[in-house]
């Protein structure tokens, strides 16, 4: 199977040609969250205060890496299991123009509905792979929440982060 | 008299600190081997990508003492204590806690433990404290193995009070529900680990020590062996597959500890492991 190449930002158009199994290698910025992360992201939704990046065409990775060795951008770095992120997914997909979420394991109806609403693709990234995924890391910086350490916003710089389309724009997810 | 053998506090807490580098970065010979002959079974083209990607991201992490997995766990201990062991001062407990602040700041590992479940939820910054299963042992060893468990797949385990007629197909079927309703979460192909008897805590723990078992090695009880063989198969029938998206590997090995029970009781515990089953042992 050959991988297509893609580069964040993503368009809608893109993300609404991607298929359930195709291959993706992904480069450019993405942007790291997990559960406290999108807890508070969410807070400032309701709010109505502005977010500490914008998320328009981005694409979200459900990680909370492993501390930089010296002399390297970011430690192991694979995905946590994204339903976990569930409840705070819709709101974000409707209102911040999110194109892509990267995690592990099945997302929930009201996520797969969104994404179908919206236009997102969920991209499956290879569990329990952290330091393979980490070659692929070039760029880490912290953009906001420092005081949840490993789960704060980073703003990673990827070059070809190989990735699954597990569940497509039109709902259809390779997931039993 | 009985002769004691005094143990260095700090030698104990280095050798633990040690423990934490090797068991985060370097997968286990067993689990190599068990997953190249697995791999081998793998019918979907995706499924052995994941394969390939495995044994890489093993090769990167023993070589560049990288975490195989960025979630380095909750540092879990079982240790072998002789009863003729005593410590230049503090305790067991303390050592080895001291060993994993140490270890998991010296070898850039993630700090994952909160302090509080409930309401506070604040990291304790140096993934303290570890739990600690302690056995009291004949002798002047004292045997330490790590497991450090992660939450994805820890978060998919379970544990259910069968009656005793529910028998045989009734382990079976919670097994195969357990791992369905798991799908892609627990970073599949995992090692299913199972506690049969005991009480409802002693359930739970074998299944979290059958984890520890030499990959693929069969319980020494024949219809134990067979039990397990079948359970295997049946959860590789699903078609779950490798991260859950499908495929003939589901599962690695599945492995059974028991215990006698009581005359009411059927506990069955099943706690899963991931692919990257880390472990690692010393003896000092």
């Amino acid at each position: 199977m050959s991988a297509k190449k893609l580069t964040t930002p993503l368009a809608e158009s893109t993300v609404r040609s991607l298929k359930a199994g195709d291959q993706v290698l992904l480069s450019g910025v993405i942007w790291t969250g997990r559960d406290q992360a999108h807890k508070r992201l969410v807070a400032l939704l309701d709010a109505n205060k502005e977010l500490p990046c914008d998320l328009h065409g981005q694409v979200i990775y459900f990680v909370g890496p492993c501390p930089a060795p010296p002399g390297r951008p970011i430690g192991s770095a694979g995905p946590t299991t994204s339903y976990r992120m569930d409840a705070y997914s819709p709101r974000i997909l409707a209102k911040c123009g999110l194109r892509g979420m990267i995690g592990k394991g099945a997302r929930t109806a009201p996520v797969v509905e969104a994404m179908k609403k919206y236009g997102a693709v969920y991209f499956a990234a290879t569990g329990g792979a952290g330091a393979l995924i980490a070659q692929c890391i070039k760029k880490c910086e912290l953009i906001a929440f420092p005081d949840l350490g490993p789960e704060a916003i980073y703003r990673l710089t990827v070059e070809d982060f190989p990735l699954v389309v597990a569940t497509d724009a039109n709902g259809k997810t390779l997931y039993r | 008299m009985q002769k004691f053998r005094i143990v260095n506090f700090d030698a104990v807490a280095a050798a633990v600190a040690e423990l934490c580098g090797k068991a985060a970065c370097d997968l286990p010979e067993d689990v190599l081997d068990r997953l190249r002959q697995m791999e081998t079974q793998e019918i979907s083209d995706l499924g052995r990508d994941f394969f390939v990607q495995y044994f890489e991201n093993a090769r990167i992490a023993r070589n560049e003492r990288m975490a195989l997995c960025q979630d380095t766990g909750f540092a879990v201990f079982f240790v072998e204590l002789g009863d003729c062991i005593r410590f230049d001062r503090g305790t067991i407990y303390d050592a080895i806690s001291e060993g994993v602040a140490c270890g998991y700041r010296k070898y850039f590992l993630r700090k994952s433990i909160v302090n509080d479940p409930l309401f506070d939820r604040k990291n304790t910054t140096d993934n303290t404290p570890p739990v600690i299963h302690l056995e009291l042992v004949p002798g002047d060893k004292l045997h330490i193995t790590l497991a450090p468990k992660g939450g994805g797949a820890e978060n998919m385990s379970a544990i259910r009070m069968l009656k005793p007629s529910d028998g045989r197909n009734g382990v079976i079927d919670f097994a195969l529900e357990t791992l369905r309703n798991a799908g892609g979460n627990p970073c599949p192909p995992t090692v299913v680990g199972m506690g049969i008897g005991g009480t409802f805590e002693k359930a739970a723990f074998l299944s979290k020590k059958a984890l520890l078992r030499k990959l693929g090695e069969p319980n020494p009880d024949p219809r134990y062996a067979e039990l397990e063989q079948e359970i295997l198969e049946k959860i590789n029938a699903t078609n779950i597959g490798p991260q859950g998206l499908g495929g003939s590997i589901t599962s690695l090995a599945v492995h059974i500890e028991f215990f006698p029970c009581h005359i009411a009781s059927l506990p069955v515990a099943i706690n899963l492991n991931c692919h990257a089953a880390r472990h690692a042992e010393v003896e000092i």
